[in-house]
């Protein structure tokens, strides 16, 4: 662990710990962010038969780099009747319940913010704080179309909570651990020993709990978009209909910083997802440090699939968001509590019943 | 404890609003998120256009209906040089009439893409949009070919055209049909069959066939309620009578007949039927001269006339007075979304939110027709 080694170094654990859970911020979630944006908006010009930003940099690589400067010169608007002290909190609330996940995230067997028994738990615990931002933004702004998205917002992330986590509970059932770390290092040596794939289970069990992960897998990543306010469940921010939902009211950098806190919350949700189901950091066939014997490769080969795995899943998400349409917001309840929530349940007591065997 | 009291919320939507279609308000009365009331307030796109005809020459009008349904402006040129031909009996070149023709039908095309990509947005599906712009953009492309304009064109002229097709404009338009033909079919695939679209749209504003006929609505918005009223088969203007085409009307395969999804579908077939129109059209063009009947002097008799086309959002009818000098007395037009949009808050009453702008989106209404 590289939290340890800086604690030895250091002499003081507290502040390696801090080091280790602020470096994500720094090297990777801002960078990220910003390429991210460039991303989705590439990938949806290339669905749409459209170019995509191309003017600024090479291929347009510096757009967003671009767009964030122009957003800090912004005026940072308050309108008048807003609550000022909630308005000016909220960006910051949503942003934190994003960026606290990031601390439990094992982006390799070495590296790991905070190394606790707890990670899944807890990561869902904390980006679930993001709901109170989103309230507290669409309450301070004082206007209808911000109070309007903020309610469907927080009705439909306290919904789909649920069958979220149904589907976590099950999963962990089998694996029997909920420290992120040590679950991605059971899903060991070859892909057939992911999660997804019935993980190292011998014999009739792993063979029996293909099926029942595949729709944990499924019912997570559906009720993770809802979570994540993202198409076809993006109806806080519904555009047609809201504007642009609990953050209507928002210029400059603290709508930047809820745009950084959504993508953020795509990647937090597409690793927990890896995590779990597609192996973590584990290499899909083994590592090419171990077959030239270079073992500091290693790692750097683990993050190298961690973030290929977990990035694929956020282009999935992008890839849904410019294919379908919207769901209405009483559709949206149904297919939470009509179809998610008791496949999730069947799904618990299949899993249950299979682990017993 | 006091008691708490309860009351409706007022939300104003537009005029400035991702999905009103322009510069609408709607006054929307809410119980939560279901609708109580909707009253639409018009008027933000007024331009006087039928008090100004009155100072204009009659040529001088062509460029002001361009403005009313900038959507559809072939169309409502259509409509006034008819109008104007028919008060003046004069008798226009073959060619001219099967050029119209061909200009109207891609008109209608291009303005049911943009009727359905908006929809879409509506929805909330953006990429069937920039689907259905793709296509509009190579109809663009020959309107530019043949007048230069890519949005008012001011091509259809009292007695003829102003300019007559480029060489190149048969050939480019063929391939365009070809390939529209598997991008209606892409459009299926991706929005009409989609099961959220259907979700959304399906059993959302039906319109049953009654209310539509006496609320005079007209175009898609009549047809999707089942009633089978076309002017181009029911009252064939200019030669519509010599073409072999279907009138569409919503069949209620899914949903009901009169909903969101079957309004949507009547505009998707029309724009099959009239490629129909516009490849029957190509076979039969003859060779001719387009200005030759031009007159002069336009300066109809003293008399009046009611004319009325089908446009792509429905029946376009111009009322012209004469008064037997070179302005016209009075233009009067019968705008088919301003008559449409009357519907809107009888469908909308007791759906939610979301569901207005769905019906909003259905009903395809163009501002600066309403507003003229």
């Amino acid at each position: 662990m590289i939290s340890d080694q800086l604690a030895e170094i250091l002499g003081n654990k507290i502040i390696a710990y801090l080091i280790t859970a602020a470096i994500p911020l720094f090297l990777f979630l801002v960078p990220y962010a910003l390429y991210a944006v460039y991303a989705e908006r590439k990938v949806s010009a290339f669905m749409q038969d459209r170019i995509g930003p191309n003017r600024v940099g090479p291929k347009g690589l510096l757009q967003t780099i671009a767009d964030i400067l122009k957003l800090i010169q912004k005026e940072d608007i308050i309108p008048k009747s807003a609550d000022k002290p909630i308005f000016v909190m909220a960006p910051y609330v949503v942003f934190m319940g994003t960026f606290a996940a990031f601390a439990a995230i094992p982006f390799s067997s070495v590296f790991i913010g905070s190394n606790i028994n707890l990670g899944v738990f807890y990561i869902m615990a904390v980006s679930s704080f993001s709901v109170i931002g989103i309230l507290m933004a669409g309450w301070a702004g004082n206007n209808k179309y911000s109070l309007y998205g903020a309610m469907r917002s927080v009705a439909q992330i306290v919904s789909y909570e649920v069958p979220a986590l149904l589907a976590i509970v099950s999963a962990v059932m089998v694996i029997g651990t909920l420290n992120l770390n040590e679950i991605s290092e059971m899903q060991t040596a070859r892909f057939w020993n992911w999660w997804i794939f019935g993980g190292p289970l011998q014999g009739i069990q792993k063979f029996l709990l293909i099926v029942p992960m595949l729709v944990a897998f499924v019912i997570f990543f559906v009720a993770s978009l809802a979570e994540v306010n993202r198409t076809p469940f993006d109806i806080p921010e519904a555009e047609s209909e809201l504007v642009a939902g609990f953050h209507t009211e928002y210029t400059g950098m603290k709508f930047a910083i809820f745009f950084l806190a959504e993508y953020g919350n795509m990647f937090v949700v597409s690793a927990i997802s890896t995590a779990i189901f597609f192996g973590g950091w584990q290499s899909p066939f083994g590592y090419l440090g171990n077959s030239f014997s270079i073992p500091l490769l290693v790692p750097i080969e683990q993050v190298f699939w961690f973030l290929f795995k977990s990035l694929s899943l956020v282009l999935v998400q992008m890839w849904l968001r410019w294919t379908l349409p919207r769901l209405r917001v009483d559709q949206l309840m149904a297919v939470c509590w009509k179809y998610l929530t008791p496949y999730a349940f069947v799904n618990l007591v299949l899993i249950g019943i299979i682990s017993l065997i | 404890m006091a008691e708490l009291k309860t009351d409706h919320l007022v939300l104003n939507m537009g005029p400035q609003h991702p999905s009103t279609h322009g510069v609408l308000r709607l006054e929307v009365v809410l119980d939560g998120e279901v609708v109580i009331d909707v009253i639409p307030h018009i008027g933000y796109l007024h331009r006087c256009f039928e008090k100004h005809c009155e100072a204009m020459t009659y040529p001088m009008v062509i460029p002001y209906t361009d403005r009313m349904d900038y959507l559809a402006s072939m169309y409502m040129n259509f409509g006034y040089v008819e109008a104007v031909e028919k008060l003046m009996n004069i008798e226009i070149p073959e060619r001219v009439k099967y050029i119209r023709v061909i200009m109207g039908e891609l008109q209608r095309i291009a303005s049911h893409l943009v009727a359905i990509g908006t929809f879409g947005i509506d929805i909330g599906a953006f990429t069937p949009f920039l689907y259905c712009f793709r296509d509009r953009e190579r109809i663009l492309d020959l309107f530019e070919m043949t007048c230069g304009a890519r949005l008012l064109y001011n091509y259809m002229w009292i007695g003829g055209l102003s300019h007559d097709l480029p060489p190149m404009f048969i050939p480019e338009l063929k391939s365009f049909l070809k390939d529209f033909r598997k991008n209606i079919k892409e459009l299926n695939d991706l929005l009409s069959y989609n099961k959220i679209f259907i979700e959304r749209t399906a059993n959302i504003g039906i319109l049953p066939a009654d209310t539509a006929i006496n609320y005079g609505c007209t175009g898609p918005v009549l047809r999707g309620s089942g009633v089978n009223w076309d002017l181009r088969k029911n009252d064939p203007y200019s030669i519509y009578d010599r073409f072999d085409f279907e009138v569409c009307v919503g069949k209620g395969e899914i949903g009901t007949v009169g909903d969101c999804w079957n309004r949507y579908m009547v505009r998707v077939r029309e724009m099959e039927q009239s490629c129909l129109i516009i490849e029957q059209a190509i076979e039969q063009l003859p060779e001719g001269d387009v200005t030759s009947a031009i007159p002069k002097r336009v300066k109809p008799p003293v008399g009046e006339i009611y004319f009325r086309v089908e446009s792509p959002k429905g029946e376009l009818g111009y009322h012209i007075i004469s008064d037997g000098t070179v302005n016209p007395f009075r233009v009067k037009v019968r705008a088919p979304s301003f008559v449409n949009l009357q519907i809107l808050p009888v469908i909308s009453k007791g759906y939610l939110v979301a569901d207005i702008i769905a019906n909003l989106g259905s009903l395809d209404i163009v501002l600066g027709e309403i507003d003229r």
